[in-house]
């Protein structure tokens, strides 16, 4: 008896074969906000090797809002990312897109392909591709093998890209290999390619790294241009960018939620001054 | 209609591609005039034998393309596409050992010598059908692909990538390899199959056949050409180039890797399928040596010489080895191995783009020097 439940433990489909899993819940273009957030992050733990990178995180992105997460380094916000996109599996807790989509079940194109962009930490384009292919690439579309194969550009496409080069100060680069870029207009053109992926929720990981004073300016104006339509999470380490952009921040601390509020009442928290500000 | 457009519209892009069109116009007029036409006291007579070596690099070169539209642009350093290039190359054999009816050795109308050797008394399933032309074109299209569909299923669902990807493939050709040398197999074993006489009726040491077989070579490699080219500049294309230079991100940003890199190798294996079938009848044999894990790895240096990701290199590269081997070969038998590794360690060394890479590049120099 014993042998038959650990033989069924064991071939549980959605711990076994990924495949057999299938991917459950997925409803692409219906994400259920109805009940205000777009992403629920609930009770997640992530270690490596014993390190504890997500220490049992709670989290909750309203639709439509533009959130700043801030935490030292090391306190787990490119892994929380991380486990919304897919890349890494949590060991416990849920992730949901809308009420209906359960993220850690979901494959990374799957999850891209319901509506979630990311903008990495070090910038990762497509170094051979031009400034234009990059932005096609990334484009809202169908992606499956076959429309690939018989592609043709829309004029209504290529006049988006053209206003989102425009947007990014690229437009002179339109030809030029993404590898050729600097580094900070290869964080724009990353940008740029969540832009045209136009997803429901962005994951923005620092993106104002290696960019002058005018080009921060620039893009915070962009990312709150976003807010409303998109859900927008920024992580940050440069406190001026996100005392300009911030509604809500939450502070990230050991994997864990420290405080959440305005960022008056963030700055004023002793708990935070102790961890972060306070260095 | 719009298709004949878009492969028009392709052409005419394509500044290299029209000169290999050209090239290959020009040698499928002239090979068979030189050999047919011409007589043979003249100096300008091409003979029979050469037309049929011509022939056979034409396939190579068809080969190279295939092992170049997943290597130079998926990214996926295939070590055993030898593989698919033997399967169809033993599919076509099997259509001209079933032709052979009762004209072999032991005159029996049903079985091919090598059952007859081995005692069987009928012909193995796997064989029915292999009679009829039709049967055979479907199975070298179909056999190769089919093996690339399942072998890349499981590799590229389960990430396999890089190294482990190349030491897997190489360890496939093997495989089939030891598999077709036994006689058990019902492929003839050690000696294959050969002793064919003709195809589709027609005679195969005859000198038009040869040429027709010929012709037909070169234009598989112009339309093979005209498929990765259409392939390699479609939205499919760059899609699979990001894949090769950031896998992770074309996921994040909606791509089903897995299935691009599936399809690639496919199209790929069925190509290197064509490949063989029509290499077979022109060299006269298939055996299990083509299986062997070191055709797949001068596969690999053709294209590396050529330069890679330029579909027009891995011709030229092709080319280019072979009649080095044709000729050292001959003159220094010994000498050909180390000029091989010779050739693959000056390209890795040096000319990271191989050939076409470096004749771009001195291009380029000019033109800027001559615009300066
Ligand atoms: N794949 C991994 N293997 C092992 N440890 C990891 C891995 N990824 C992250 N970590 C560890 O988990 C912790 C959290 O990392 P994370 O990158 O999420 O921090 P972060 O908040 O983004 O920091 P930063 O501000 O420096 O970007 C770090 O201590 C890191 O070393
Ligand atoms: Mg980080």
């Amino acid at each position: 008896m014993k042998a038959l439940e650990q033989l069924r433990e064991t071939m549980r489909r959605d711990r076994v074969f990924d495949f057999m899993a299938g991917s459950h819940l997925v409803h692409p273009g219906e994400i259920d906000t109805r009940h205000g957030p777009i992403l629920y992050v609930e009770n997640v733990n992530v270690s490596f090797d014993g390190f504890k990178a997500l220490n049992d995180l709670t989290l909750y992105i309203d639709d439509g809002e533009l959130r700043c997460i801030i935490g030292p380094n090391g306190a787990g916000k490119t892994t929380m990312m991380d486990v919304i996109t897919g890349k890494t599996r949590p060991d416990s807790g849920t992730v949901f897109f809308g009420q209906t989509m359960d993220l850690t079940r979901m494959t990374e194109y799957e999850i891209a392909s319901s509506g979630i962009g990311r903008k990495f930490q070090k910038p990762t384009i497509f170094p051979e591709h031009t400034v234009f292919e990059n932005l096609e690439l990334a484009m809202h579309m169908d992606k499956g093998v076959w429309s690939s194969l018989q592609f043709r550009l829309s004029g209504e496409q290529k006049d988006r890209i053209e206003e989102v080069m425009q947007t990014i100060n690229l437009l002179a680069q339109c030809h030029t290999a993404a590898g050729l870029l600097s580094h900070g207009q290869k964080q724009w053109l990353e940008i740029g390619m969540l832009l045209t992926q136009s997803p429901r929720l962005l994951l923005v990981d620092e993106p104002v790294a290696g960019m002058t004073h005018q080009e921060i300016e620039h893009t915070a104006e962009l990312l709150t241009g976003l807010a409303g339509k998109h859900s927008v999470v920024v992580v940050e380490h440069d406190m001026d960018f996100i005392r300009s952009i911030a509604k809500k921040v939450t502070v990230l601390h050991e994997g864990h939620v420290l405080a959440e509020g305005d960022m008056e009442a963030i700055q004023n928290d002793p708990r935070v001054i102790e961890v972060y500000l306070g260095e | 209609m719009s298709f004949i457009n878009t492969l028009i519209k392709l052409i005419e892009q394509d500044r290299v591609g029209r000169y290999l069109f050209s090239a290959l116009l020009a040698i499928a007029i002239m090979v068979p005039v030189l050999n047919l036409l011409v007589p043979e006291g003249s100096s300008l007579h091409l003979s029979t034998y050469v037309v049929t070596l011509l022939g056979k690099y034409l396939c190579y070169a068809l080969l190279a393309l295939a092992l170049d539209l997943v290597w130079g642009y998926g990214g996926i350093l295939s070590l055993g596409h030898g593989v698919f290039f033997a399967l169809g190359g033993y599919a076509m054999g099997m259509y001209m050992m079933r032709q052979i009816g009762s004209r072999g050795v032991y005159g029996n109308p049903e079985l091919p010598d090598f059952m007859v050797f081995l005692n069987w008394h009928e012909l193995p399933w796997y064989w029915f059908g292999f009679d009829h032309f039709w049967f055979a074109v479907l199975m070298i299209v179909l056999i190769p692909g089919l093996l690339a569909f399942v072998f890349g299923w499981l590799a590229f669902r389960s990430r396999v990538t890089g190294v482990y990807l190349s030491i897997i493939t190489q360890a496939l050709t093997f495989a089939f390899m030891l598999a077709f040398f036994r006689n058990e197999m019902g492929f003839g074993g050690n000696n294959g199959l050969t002793d064919f006489k003709d195809i589709l009726g027609f005679e195969l040491q005859h000198g038009g056949t040869r040429n027709v077989l010929f012709v037909l070579s070169a234009l598989a490699l112009a339309a093979g050409y005209l498929l990765c080219r259409y392939i390699v500049n479609s939205k499919f294309g760059r899609v699979v180039v990001a894949i090769r230079d950031a896998e992770a991100r074309t996921r994040f940003i909606g791509y089903k890797v897995e299935s691009y890199k599936l399809w690639l190798f496919i199209i790929s294996a069925v190509m290197a399928g064509i490949a063989g079938a029509l290499y077979v009848p022109q060299v006269g044999i298939i055996n299990p040596g083509e299986f062997s894990p070191l055709n797949s790895i001068e596969l690999v240096v053709w294209v590396a010489v050529g330069g890679r990701g330029t579909l027009f290199g891995a011709i030229v590269g092709a080319l280019l080895v072979n009649f080095a081997k044709t000729f050292f070969t001959g003159a220094l038998p010994e000498v050909w191995l180390f000029a091989l590794g010779g050739m693959f360690i000056v390209v890795t060394l040096f000319l990271p783009r191989g050939l076409v890479g470096l004749y771009q590049q001195s291009r380029e120099k000019y033109l800027a020097g001559r615009a300066a």
